[in-house]
């Protein structure tokens, strides 16, 4: 159980309050330089909000960083112990309590590592200079004169001088002033204090494993779901077919007969019910009787008008990536002319955990227990939604499922807080499965053009590249699910759905990459709420224009590699990375589909590059395609992964895998149906994802960077995936399909479509 | 409501609930354990697993009332981080998870392959652990630790 009352100040005073979570992070005296602090938030330039040393010689590290399944948390204190000089297993992080932490922003965009990771290794940096002054004091010995090996300074050539950290400096503050300018991503931290260098780095680089892992395979690990507060009572939403409807009328005496329900919460459209059980709870939501407005809209309604809205509907923002040359006047001087059109469906996140939180609002304060990957960004949604300062706030970060983005706009502790301003209790609120395939906000739908030019030498002179896709609807302020149905309206467009992908890694001498913004809001009738899904947008500009690339290839009759090549002569990171992955997977030079084989079942090979805030992948994927059923299965994909320096190789290959893993199942299985009534594949049958048998061999090169900075690893190796397959089955049965999800109907449809003398 | 003994992870329980409510929730909200979790209450994902008289159940869908007098393993029941069961050390040693939420799942089931065939082949723990989704794509890592609990087993 947790309390719902812990402060920093009751962490000093060592209240007996029963707090299981607080002990799995040790004792709580840990925690006790930083809370020496007394009240106020803790700010930036201060050491003492980002690091505390305890009597033990724990060091505990304060971020508002989360994890989420990706081992972040662990490769954060690698760099903290790596420049601090302490053994990795005497990091301690304390993540994503706002009261404890300074806003870094969500976790998010593969970004922790490149943008966090400086922001700690800086304070680590700082606290080591301050311990070596400390030090020299005590041991009359100039700084430069000392030397620290885990955790304890001693000067050069007489080990006998030495005292440790914790006896420097044991549950007290460094009081230290940093240098910091930006706030969140771009929060920068005393920059100009010298760090290590790479090639002295024992601890980064290193395989350490995850500090995580052990409790969940144990059952001893606490996720959100797990939270229990004393008096806790268990919620559940009811929810309508689009956010805009009303509640006509709620009949409460539909649920009479269910003991332990002890209030029917409606306010504005939202509607929910406390009980005492969880399963009173479940029972009464499903039970109750609800008559719900049917308001009419002008967005689609069917998967099938979706592409035509988005093909026929003004743009409010043209993202121009990149603009070079004329890509218009040139292809219409070329003779060879190329061009294709994708789409890409909307996509669920789908955690496997529902959304699920804990409330406790007590007059105008609040305490949140939830897995949000932006502990602040949570905080200013349910001021916004409950018109409680922020101060008067509190979120604490505990993990739910893997997100991949989902948390970003965190759902669930605006429930909460709203049935547990209503009955005066900690409300804990789960989703169902419904409620989450139903409600979660999903990647949005994309439809991209490309057109190519060549000219007689046949290289490629022209490139234009249009997308056509919605922005985030949950983003950029704007309120959440709950806020909406008790009356917020949008405050924005909504953020862009990302921009980078759509061939910018090749230089060809005329070329437009555009993105557009198509409207998709909430204050207009949807059941499709829409956010940030791994790699936003990614997945479907690569698969669009490294499929595209290679159509041309092909029917330039070029091996797909070396066509490649050609255009990326001054691009040394993507080249390399494409070599390593077609040389790991024993690429053989070939033209496309120019050996197809005759018997039922036909192999095929296809590559794809991508590029993703300074991470490069390459990617090689084998499939069997099943002429008959149609089936693709995919045997083996091969990935070269360059992200600059790597923190910790086993990590990453984990995330590798399951990005390639989850690739696979975004493009042979998954799309969300809908009609004007909702979502339609509210559960696991009806929303397939990968399961064992059709999980690849997968195969990775980890090129390492020691001479750059490091950069993401959550996302960027999922991007490739789509197009690699799509082109693999182009060389198994000369077929381009070109929209996702690649199934065997559509794989059967286009077989049929074919000539008899094609289908050979 | 009725007062219900259940045996779990070999201790006697007595839980005061309404019998038709899902083993899952008597687990986690009456007597605290956090092995099983709520995925789905479908039926379709596994992170409820628990293993009852030797065979795995999904609790989410399972009755209190038939869990009478019937022996209920958790994951808890396994192994703790100080004293792992073979499968959760072999689990640690591949790092085989990512958010590890479906881990339950994955764990009680390979227990359950591994004591009626202690030597798989790839294959048949593919086919075992088929029902257990994972978002986060951590299966092959799984296979590789259930493999080197068969492996590691006495
Ligand atoms: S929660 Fe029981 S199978 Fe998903
Ligand atoms: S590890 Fe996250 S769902 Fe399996």
């Amino acid at each position: 159980m947790e309390t719902s009352t812990i402060s920093r100040r009751e962490l000093l005073k060592g209240t007996g309050a029963l707090v299981v979570s607080f002990s799995l992070f040790g004792p709580a005296a840990r925690a006790l330089a930083q809370a020496a602090a007394g009240g106020g938030e803790p700010e930036a330039a201060s050491l003492d909000s980002w690091l505390a040393i305890a009597q033990d010689g724990t060091v505990t590290v304060f971020t508002s960083k989360v994890e989420l399944g990706t081992g972040t948390e662990t490769a954060l204190a690698q760099i903290v112990a790596e420049e601090l000089d302490v053994p990795f297993s005497r990091i301690h992080m304390e993540a994503g309590d706002t009261s404890k932490s300074v806003d870094q922003a969500v976790t998010a965009a593969s970004r922790t590592i490149e943008r966090a990771g400086p922001q700690l290794r800086q304070a680590a940096a700082v606290a080591r200079r301050e311990l070596l002054r400390l030090a020299s004091e005590r041991l009359n010995t100039p700084a430069e004169q000392l030397t620290v090996n885990d955790g304890v300074i001693s000067a050069k050539g007489d080990a006998a001088r030495k005292i440790s950290y914790s006896d420097l400096l044991g549950d007290k503050r460094f009081n230290v002033k940093m240098e910091t300018s930006g706030t969140g991503w771009d929060l920068k931290i005393s920059p100009d204090v010298p760090v290590k260098n790479v090639n002295d780095y024992k601890i980064v680089g290193t395989s350490v494993k995850r500090t995580d892992l052990p409790g969940k395979f144990t059952g001893e690990f606490t996720y959100a779901q797990d939270v229990r507060v004393p008096g806790m009572l268990h919620g559940r939403v009811v929810r309508p077919a689009v956010v805009n409807s009303k509640p006509l009328s709620v009949d409460e005496s539909s649920i009479k007969q269910i003991p332990g329900v002890v209030k029917v919460v409606q306010e504005g459209n939202f509607v929910g019910v406390v009980a005492q059980t969880e399963w009173a709870a479940i029972q009464a939501a499903k039970a109750l009787k609800v008559t719900w407005s049917a308001p009419s809209t002008s967005l689609p309604a069917t998967p099938e008008e979706l592409y035509a809205y988005l093909k026929n509907t003004k743009s409010f923002n043209d993202q121009v990536t990149v603009n070079k040359g004329n890509a218009e006047a040139s292809l219409s001087q070329t003779s060879k002319k190329y061009e294709a059109t994708y789409r890409w469906p909307f996509q669920l996140h789908g955690m496997l955990a529902p959304s699920c939180a804990v409330a406790d609002v007590r007059g105008d304060s609040v305490t949140v227990w939830s897995g949000t990957q932006g502990p602040f960004r949570t905080r200013k949604s349910l001021s916004d939604m409950l018109r409680i300062p922020e101060k008067n706030i509190r979120v604490i970060f505990r993990e739910e499922s893997g997100c991949y983005g989902r948390l970003s706009p965190d759902d669930a502790p605006l429930d909460a807080a709203l049935l547990s301003r209503a009955v005066g209790k900690p409300v804990r609120v789960q989703w169902t499965r419904a409620d989450e395939h139903g409600w979660e906000p999903k990647g949005p739908a994309q439809l991209i053009t490309v057109r190519a030019g060549v000219d007689a030498q046949g290289t490629i002179v022209a490139w234009d590249y249009m997308e056509r896709g919605f922005p985030w609807s949950e983003s950029a302020g704007n309120p959440l699910l709950a806020a909406r149905q008790i009356g917020m309206k949008s405050v924005s467009p909504g953020q862009s759905n990302g921009t980078a992908g759509g061939g910018e890694a090749y230089e060809f001498e005329n070329q437009r990459i555009i993105a557009a913004l198509i409207p998709w809001s909430q204050d207009t009738p949807t059941p499709l709420r829409t956010s940030n899904l791994r790699a936003p947008g990614d997945l479907a500009r690569t698969f669009a224009s490294e499929t595209f690339l290679d159509e041309i290839a092909a029917d330039l009759r070029v091996d797909p590699v070396q066509f490649r090549l050609r255009y990326l002569k001054n691009n040394k990171r993507v080249t390399e990375a494409l070599v390593a992955a077609t040389e790991k997977a024993q690429w053989k030079e070939h033209i496309s589909h120019s050996a197809p084989s005759a018997g039922s079942k036909a192999m095929g090979r296809g590559v794809s590059v991508s590029g993703r805030d300074g991470t490069i992948t390459a990617a090689v994927a084998e499939v069997e395609v099943d002429k008959s059923s149609g089936e693709v299965s995919v045997k083996r994909v091969t990935l070269a992964h360059d992200c600059g320096l790597i923190i910790n190789p086993d990590g990453l290959r984990n995330q590798i895998e399951g990005n390639i893993i989850q690739g696979v199942s975004r493009t042979l299985l998954e799309e969300v149906r809908f009609d004007a009534k909702g979502v339609k594949n509210l559960d696991w049958v009806s929303y397939p994802i990968v399961t064992f048998r059709r999980v690849p061999d997968v195969q990775i090169v980890l090129l390492n960077r020691k001479e750059m900075p490091a950069l993401g690893g959550g996302e960027p190796s999922t991007v490739p995936v789509p197009a690699a397959i799509a082109n693999a089955v182009y060389d198994a049965i000369g077929i381009r399909l070109r929209e996702v999800p690649i199934t065997p109907q559509k794989v059967q449809a286009s077989l049929r479509s074919k000539s008899p003398e094609q289908r050979a | 409501m009725a007062q219900i003994t259940l045996n779990v992870n070999s201790k006697s329980r007595m839980v005061d609930v309404d019998p038709t409510t899902p083993l899952l929730y008597v687990l986690r909200d009456d007597l605290e354990l956090k092995g099983p979790r709520f995925g789905c209450g479908l039926s379709q994902c596994g992170a409820c697993t628990v293993i009852i008289d030797g065979n795995t159940v999904r609790s989410c869908s399972y009755p209190v009332s038939s869990a009478k007098n019937k022996q209920i393993t958790t994951l808890e029941g396994l192994g703790t981080v100080a004293r792992p069961h073979v499968l959760q050390t072999a689990f640690i040693e591949e790092q085989a998870a990512q958010c590890g939420y479906c881990m339950n799942g994955m764990i009680m089931s390979a227990k359950v392959l591994l004591d009626k065939n202690p030597h798989p082949g790839d294959d048949d723990i593919k086919r075992a652990l088929e029902g257990n989704l994972c978002r986060c794509g951590s299966h092959l890592r799984v296979v590789r630790a259930v493999k080197r609990a068969a492996g590691e087993r006495v």
